[in-house]
């Protein structure tokens, strides 16, 4: 069976990457945010699959394991604090929450 | 005896203590009697030892209570020398203190700032007594500085006023200037002759430097500055008339009797060094004359009773430092005693007027006041006569021996003499000017006071402020009799021969003040035509001149004031932004502007941190890559 070049993998990685990036850098509503953020982790642990596909080491495989873990913890403190945001200034968008400025 | 010399200066300090610590909270009485007491015992305590020093071997005494500092050879120690200059100069602050803080009690019954007040003077007594017990030159100073400061707080008593604390910071900053031409001198003196024991300093200056040699001229000119400072001489007089602001007891006790004649002191305790520096002592003699002239006309003209009374102490201190230049020490001694009776005496009878009459300061809104107040009425009249210099009052000998002295003087003994004897004559016509306007003449300035305040006048006595006053009285007339023992202090002084005067000269100083009393008498007396010779006097030339000139203290304040007080303000205020600080401001602006231009980065929006951290880890790595 012919494998994909790693490189490929690598370049889907990479653009999973920057959509995620761009999605947290742009989107206003925090749940998408959120979930960019996913979808940045999630890039992440694919790099590492591809390389541990290319080198045939299984450390790889692991830490994707454990970027599942995080990614699920993290969404559910994620969720837990948008859910307090929303109660308490009825609005999913960031740009309100800027209190904290200089 | 000799050795609870440390007591005396101890008890009023531990009545200023006591008073201090108590901040006020002690009943008025309670108040009274320990600010009283504690001086009454220092008097007692003086009486003894002065009796024993005086019926004993009078030889001098030094008590040293401990070393109060000790640096190399400089080890000045807290250590009293009492011989006869400092018996009788502290019979005087003892005594004619004790008569002022009783009659305080009284003066000062109804002020909310009683316990303050004998804080303060209990204080003042306490330092005066470290001053003329001192026996080195650095204690000396601590009471010379000490009794500043009590000058200072005094004349600002009534601080309500910001008239007062202007005074009071006057007097500070005037005799200051005094102060730090002292403290050189006392430097020089220390690095010429690495002691400043004031007998050693006395004894090693006069075996070793020469009659006339410039640093003697130097040090005793120094030392005269301190002294024209503190006691309120040309040039530095002008602080006096305006320490008047203070309650009167104080300008009685502090600006009349005691501290004023510091100077006095000071250089009579240092006599070997005026006599060394022969050119500083004639200046000192002069001083004194141009200062006593000055100071005579000036209360030729003044309205307010206590700052009559306030030129004539500048003009009767001129009359001491008189004596002092022409080495007679005694006289100059016995002088500050006797004017310390009569004018004491003088200053709380205008007390007494003056609370009588509802803080009335204008003599010439006051009238007919003998029949009122018969108390102050002869208590003035016996003040002023000794002040007069009329005979067999007290003032009569010490002031004849201070002419006489001055006659005997080699060079300008004519002149001198003259001089004194015309001021002579200018103090019986002020003087007696004060007595004829404020108790004789017609008495409608009382009726309308009667009526202003719905009561008539009455003379505030009672035994606190009457007993002063009969006492003073006394020693004012008989005071010539007490014999002053400070012979033996100045016995290394170089005698001068024995002037024998014509008996035309003695009519001459008998008759002067007499005259000066009767045209004073034919120009305000209460008689038909005063008025019109008065009005004869102004209309002639030059008179409103005159007048104005004299009333405003030959204008020295004027000319100080542009001279000295306008530039100073002038040049701080140019300063305000203090050039030395634009370092510092500089940095603090450096920071503040860092401040600001941060604060922009931090906009609270989460995106944008996020976009800088990105920005950030791209230029990080395009380095990484680039490198």
């Amino acid at each position: 069976m012919e494998s994909i070049p790693y490189e490929h993998g690598l370049i889907l990685a990479a653009m999973l990457f920057v959509c995620g990036l761009v999605g947290v850098l742009t989107r206003r509503n925090i749940v998408f945010v959120l979930l960019s953020l996913e979808i940045m982790l999630n890039a992440c642990g694919l790099a590492f699959v591809v390389g541990s596909a290319r080198w045939g080491d299984a450390e790889g495989q692991a830490m994707f394991v454990m970027i599942l873990t995080l990614a699920a913890a993290e969404v559910a403190v994620g969720l837990g604090l948008i859910i307090q945001m929303y109660r308490r200034f009825q609005t999913v968008d960031i740009s309100v929450l800027n209190e904290m400025k200089g | 005896m000799a050795e609870w010399l440390g007591l005396l200066p101890a008890f009023p300090l531990a009545g200023f203590l006591a008073l201090v610590l108590t901040g006020g909270r002690l009943p008025r009485r309670i108040a009274g009697v320990i600010g009283v007491g504690s001086v009454a015992l220092s008097f007692l305590l003086a009486l003894i030892v002065a009796s024993s020093y005086l019926t004993g071997a009078a030889e001098p005494v030094t008590v040293t209570l401990w070393t109060w500092m000790s640096a190399g050879a400089f080890a000045p120690g807290f250590s009293f020398y009492l011989d006869g200059l400092s018996v009788v100069m502290i019979l005087i602050i003892t005594g004619v203190g004790f008569l002022i803080h009783l009659y305080s009690t009284g003066f000062m019954a109804d002020d909310p700032g009683f316990a303050r007040f004998f804080s303060y003077m209990n204080l003042f007594v306490a330092s005066m007594l470290i001053l003329v017990l001192a026996d080195n030159l650095v204690l000396l100073y601590l009471g010379w500085e000490g009794v500043g400061l009590c000058s200072y707080l005094l004349i600002g008593f009534w601080y309500d006023n910001p008239a007062n604390g202007a005074a009071a910071r006057k007097a500070f900053v005037v005799t200051r200037v005094g102060d730090t031409s002292m403290a050189i001198g006392l430097f020089l003196l220390f690095s010429e002759l690495g002691t400043l024991d004031i007998q050693q300093v006395l004894s090693v200056a006069g075996a070793e430097w020469e009659i006339g040699s410039g640093v003697a001229v130097a040090a005793a000119a120094l030392l005269l500055g301190g002294a024209v400072g503190k006691s309120a001489q040309l040039p530095l007089q002008t602080w006096l008339p305006d320490a008047m602001a203070g309650p009167t007891p104080i300008s009685a006790l502090i600006h009349a009797a005691t501290m004023v004649t510091a100077g006095v002191y000071l250089i009579a305790r240092t006599h070997v060094l005026f006599e060394l520096a022969p050119s500083v002592q004639l200046l000192v003699a002069f001083v004194g004359l141009l200062t006593l002239l000055m100071a005579g006309f000036t209360a030729l003209m003044q309205r307010d009773i206590k700052r009559i009374l306030a030129y004539s102490t500048i003009s009767q201190i001129g009359y001491m430092f008189l004596a002092l230049g022409v080495g007679a020490w005694s006289a100059a001694i016995f002088h500050l005693m006797t004017h310390a009776f009569f004018k004491a005496l003088l200053f709380l009878a205008a007390g007494t007027v003056i609370l009588s009459l509802h803080h009335e300061h204008d003599i010439f809104r006051m009238g007919g006041m003998r029949k009122r107040l018969p108390l102050a009425f002869w208590s003035f009249v016996i003040g002023s006569a000794a002040l007069t210099a009329l005979p067999f009052t007290s003032g009569f000998y010490s002031k004849d021996e201070i002419l006489l002295a001055a006659l005997a003087q080699p060079d300008y003994g004519m002149l001198l003499w003259l001089g004194g004897v015309l001021g002579a004559f200018l103090t019986a016509l002020y003087s007696f000017r004060l007595v004829f306007v404020a108790f004789f003449g017609p008495m409608h300035f009382i009726q309308e006071a009667d009526d202003a305040h719905h009561g008539p006048v009455r003379e505030i006595t009672g035994i606190p402020m009457a007993l002063p006053l009969v006492v003073l009285a006394l020693l004012s007339l008989v005071g010539g009799f007490i014999p002053v023992p400070v012979d033996a202090v100045f016995a290394s002084a170089t005698e001068h021969a024995e002037a024998h005067p014509s008996v035309l000269l003695h009519g001459i100083m008998i008759a002067i003040p007499i005259i000066g009393v009767l045209i004073s008498w034919l120009l305000y007396g209460e008689r038909q035509g005063a008025a019109s010779q008065r009005q004869r006097f102004a209309t002639m030339p030059g008179a409103g001149f005159l007048q104005r000139l004299w009333v405003n203290g030959w204008y020295m304040d004027a000319l100080y004031d542009a001279l000295l007080v306008k530039p100073f303000v002038a040049i701080a205020r140019l300063n305000r932004h203090d050039l030395v600080d634009q370092g510092v401001t500089f940095s603090s602006f450096l920071a503040q502007v860092g401040n600001r231009l941060l604060v922009l980065t931090q906009t609270g929006n989460l995106r944008w941190y996020g976009v800088s951290m990105v920005a950030g880890l791209v230029v990080v790595l395009a380095i990484g890559a680039w490198l």
